[in-house]
């Protein structure tokens, strides 16, 4: 099984923690979520333009850039990452032009060599899968796609096509970081997802609270959360890895007393 | 007809783009997936409207008695006795209402959103022009607006903002970023994704996803199409030179595509080059930029070696966008278009050549235009025409105008 796959078959839903990469310590930061229980990493790549971003994500790529993070700052960080924690599978997510501006196979080759499982391109949709899948592919990277509120079912079958890793679910038609959807209509979403593939289905944009990933692990196989990490890395700089963990720790706690009540 | 070589040139270099909105290599669809339905409902509902007389004759009517086309071609006889070489004639779509082509494009737009049932606008501008524009036709029309603009912009182009006000719209600062046009884009974008069931994104250039470039383009070829006419009616042949400024590229376009087909036609688009090529600061993005993708489409863009979008600088505001409409990109490539780049100063020069010679005073962003104009013509005989897009009039720059000339107003 790939690390991915390994991620997705615990007993219990998975927590996929996104932090953006150049923000304060990374490294701290990132130890931090794994020591909190996260079972799958999003890595975000910086870029000057992140225009489905919302204001908690932006400011981070405006710190990390700021700090003048690079491309191969970015892989050194994942490759330093994957030397610290061999099992947890990391997810580089980002935006197109940062990927594919030395060519798509320059990107896929050193996402590779540094022990990437997956990329989440953002402005990469299904049609234009050429720009960066045929790469991500040939070096056995997932290429992880987005389905969202807008995606009706006479798509879905485009966007799984060449996808891998698993199916992110954008539960608001909107940026990150905002509100989030109700639970209601985020589990007949997943169900109808779930009925078309056999990848893993998590889901994203504005769970902010244990209280939240809990009501999504009752029906979901992850729950993403970023925005409510990244604030805390703005707001606590290099003090933010105990606040990281802390709040790892209570979305991990919720998401598998969530899955067990609802076996039970 | 990919694996025609480049340098035979396609039959035709008016059937771009191809289904899937690429002009080459260049754009497409570089959007999120939320967007993605939205974008292909945009095209179907396109090409209805496109197909459908009632569509066309609306638009028509507009331009003729709103818009208050055709604009007049002009044979500017005192700048061609000055500069001592070609005839130089102008389109003068600085005379539209608005004072811009930018209006062209609006009209077309907020038909189709009504069309489609929309009831809400949104829109990015930089100097202001598009979003002055965007204004008028939602009052003309009685929707609602709201203006995306960064907040340098906001600060550096009040009147334009004040008369977005009057007009109705709501203008929001956008403060992310560096606070200009590209994150102002960025804003409308993030705005659309979240509002797709009852929001109408007019874009401004002749740029961003699939239909929009070629959508644009077709609502501004009103230029090139009156001017071809206008010019076999007048002289009875054709330009040998079109030449036109150069943000994003949509009225370039306007006057180009119609020609494109005519072998004998050169073609000059002109790119800002802020204080020279060879520093940071300029906004061609197509002379000193590298393809990538931004806002929904590959292009040519201003970027660093990590993909990294750097600000485009210009006297001009409606040109430092840092890319360019991807049919440039390809026009470039392909060979059939000329580029080149105008300094601010010589622009300044080209601005000050015009109030002087033929009593206009045109935009920055058309001065451009002009210094090249003026370097051609005089290389040029007596006998061959240049054709100028004017596109925009010059009372919103004559502040910058002003401090640059060192002149307390």
């Amino acid at each position: 099984m790939t690390r991915l796959q390994t991620a997705f078959s615990k007993p219990h839903p998975a927590f996929v923690a996104f932090i953006t990469a150049g923000d304060g310590d990374t490294a701290a930061n990132l130890d931090a979520l794994a020591a909190g229980g996260a079972d799958v990493i999003e890595l975000g790549m910086p870029f000057t333009d992140p225009m489905a971003d919302g204001p908690a994500i932006q400011s981070a790529n405006l710190r990390s850039l700021g700090a003048g993070t690079t491309t191969v700052d970015v892989l050194q960080i994942a490759t330093d990452f994957r030397a610290r924690h061999p099992d947890i599978p990391l997810i580089l997510m980002g935006y197109a032009n940062p990927m594919i501006r030395r060519g798509p196979e320059w990107f896929a080759d050193a996402a590779s060599k540094a022990g990437v499982d997956g990329v989440i391109c953002v402005d990469i949709p299904p049609e234009e899968d050429q720009a960066l899948g045929p790469a991500l592919r040939a070096a056995s990277i997932a290429p992880i796609r987005l389905a969202t509120p807008t995606t009706d079912a006479a798509r879905l079958p485009q966007v799984l096509e060449g996808s891998g890793g698993f199916l992110y679910y954008v539960s608001v038609a909107g940026i990150t970081g905002k509100q989030q959807a109700a639970t209601a209509s985020i589990e007949s979403a997943v169900a109808a997802l779930k009925a078309a593939t056999d990848l893993p289905v998590a889901v994203g944009f504005g769970v902010r609270t244990p209280e939240q990933a809990a009501a999504i692990a009752a029906v979901a196989d992850g729950v993403v959360v970023g925005s409510a990490l990244v604030e805390l890395v703005g707001e606590y700089g290099l003090e933010a890895p105990a606040k990281l963990q802390e709040l790892t720790t209570a979305m991990v706690s919720a998401i598998k007393e969530a899955k067990n009540s609802a076996r039970a | 007809m990919n694996d025609i070589p480049l340098n035979s040139g396609p039959n035709s270099y008016r059937t771009q783009p191809d289904e899937r909105g690429h002009f080459g290599d260049f754009g497409g669809r570089y959007v999120a997936e939320t967007l993605m339905p939205l974008i292909l409902d945009l095209e179907r509902e396109y090409r209805a409207a496109q197909a459908d007389p009632a569509f066309t004759a609306q638009f028509d009517d507009l331009l003729e008695h709103y818009v208050g086309r055709p604009s007049p071609l002009y044979f500017a006889e005192r700048l061609t006795e000055e500069l001592g070489g070609a005839q130089v004639w102008f389109k003068r779509d600085e005379l539209n209402h608005t004072g811009a082509h930018k209006i062209n494009n609006c009209i077309g737009q907020i038909l189709l959103a009504m069309r489609m049932g929309k009831t809400r606008i949104i829109a990015e501008t930089g100097a202001g022009q598009h979003g002055v524009a965007t204004a008028t036709v939602c009052a003309r029309f009685g929707l609602p607006c709201v203006i995306y603009m960064g907040a340098e912009d906001v600060k550096r182009q009040s009147p334009n903002v004040f008369r977005m006000k009057l007009l109705g719209a709501e203008v929001v600062p956008v403060t992310s970023g560096g606070a200009t046009l590209k994150d102002a884009m960025n804003e409308g974008l993030r705005d659309w994704v979240a509002n797709v069931h009852d929001t109408f994104y007019i874009i401004g250039t002749a740029a961003g996803p699939h239909p929009y470039p070629e959508m644009v383009r077709n609502f501004q070829s009103v230029i090139g199409t009156e001017a071809r006419a206008q010019m076999l009616d007048r002289v009875g042949r054709l330009p040998d030179l079109l030449v036109a400024c150069i943000g994003g590229g949509s009225n370039a376009l306007g006057l180009f595509h119609p020609f494109l087909d005519d072998a004998d036609v050169k073609m000059l688009g002109v790119e800002a080059a802020g204080h020279g090529l060879d520093g940071d600061e300029h906004a061609a993005s197509l002379l000193g930029g590298a393809p990538g993708v931004l806002h929904g489409n590959k292009t040519y863009l201003l970027q660093d070696e990590d993909g990294q979008i750097t600000e485009g600088h210009s006297i001009s505001a409606g040109l430092d966008y840092p890319g360019i409409g991807p049919e440039h990109a390809w026009l470039k490539e392909s060979g059939r278009v000329e580029y080149t780049a105008v300094t601010d100063d010589e622009a300044l020069e080209g601005f000050q050549l015009l109030c002087r010679t033929e009593g206009i005073i045109p935009a920055l962003e058309p001065s451009h235009a002009l210094a090249a104009v003026a370097e051609r013509a005089k290389a040029m005989s007596e006998d061959q025409i240049i054709l100028m897009n004017l596109c925009g009039r010059g009372d919103k720059d004559i502040f910058t105008v002003a401090e640059k000339l060192g002149v307390e107003m």
